[in-house]
């Protein structure tokens, strides 16, 4: 069972379609659940690669 | 033996524990950690390093996804490798059963015990989620890929 838009369906029931994207940023992957048409379940996960960096710095005495 | 000027690497580690206050400061509760959260974007919005604080203003919204965002997992304190300070959340971060039919691309990690303080944006690319769960994970917490570093 999977949670959609029309509540828990069969996944049988349904039409899956997956897809991922790959770039210096992230790792991004996700599913969609189709039921003819219409789209009715799409989950997301995105693996972050760049972190947040400060360099830092001291200064001297002038 | 020769004298080297630098930053000293315990100083970056404990800048993100709140050790020390170069400034006026605030009178803590205690010494746990502060609780934060993660807020999610609408790629419509203007997030950056400017941002100071959590701002409802280019929020998403949706079935399931509460103003604010999540709590995010913090069980694993700042520490330092190298000469490089760093954290990242001990979890991943995940917003489960949610529909978010507009593109989002951004999360705001912010600190809720200190007035909602902004920590960090990271970005991506552009999502919707339709009764289903986003979860974004974490890197390697380590000097060379954790989340936060000071470098």
């Amino acid at each position: 069972m999977i949670t959609t838009t029309k509540g828990n369906m069969d996944e049988a029931l349904l039409e899956k379609r997956e897809g991922q994207l790959e770039n210096d940023n992230e790792t991004t992957s996700w599913v969609e659940y189709w039921d003819g048409d219409e789209m009715v379940h799409r989950s997301v996960s995105v693996h972050l690669k760049k972190p947040m960096i400060s360099t830092s710095e001291i200064g001297g005495f002038s | 033996m020769s004298n080297t000027q630098a930053m000293a690497t315990s100083f970056k580690g404990e800048i993100l524990s709140g050790i020390h206050a170069l400034g006026t400061t605030v009178i803590r509760a205690g010494t746990g950690a502060d609780t934060l959260k993660a807020a999610l974007y609408l790629a419509s919005a203007t997030i950056n390093a400017a941002t100071t604080a959590y701002t409802v203003t280019g929020e998403v919204s949706g079935t399931g996804y509460s103003a604010g965002g999540v709590t995010v997992t913090n069980a694993t304190a700042p520490t330092t490798g190298g000469t490089t300070g760093y954290w990242t959340p001990s979890a991943s971060i995940t917003y489960t059963t949610v529909t978010l039919t507009t593109a989002f691309d951004c999360v705001l990690i912010y600190n809720s015990t200190q007035s909602n303080k902004a920590i960090s944006a990271h970005t991506f690319g552009s999502q919707t989620v339709t009764a289903g769960t986003f979860t974004l994970t974490m890197p390697v917490n380590d000097a060379s890929n954790a989340l936060i570093r000071i470098a």
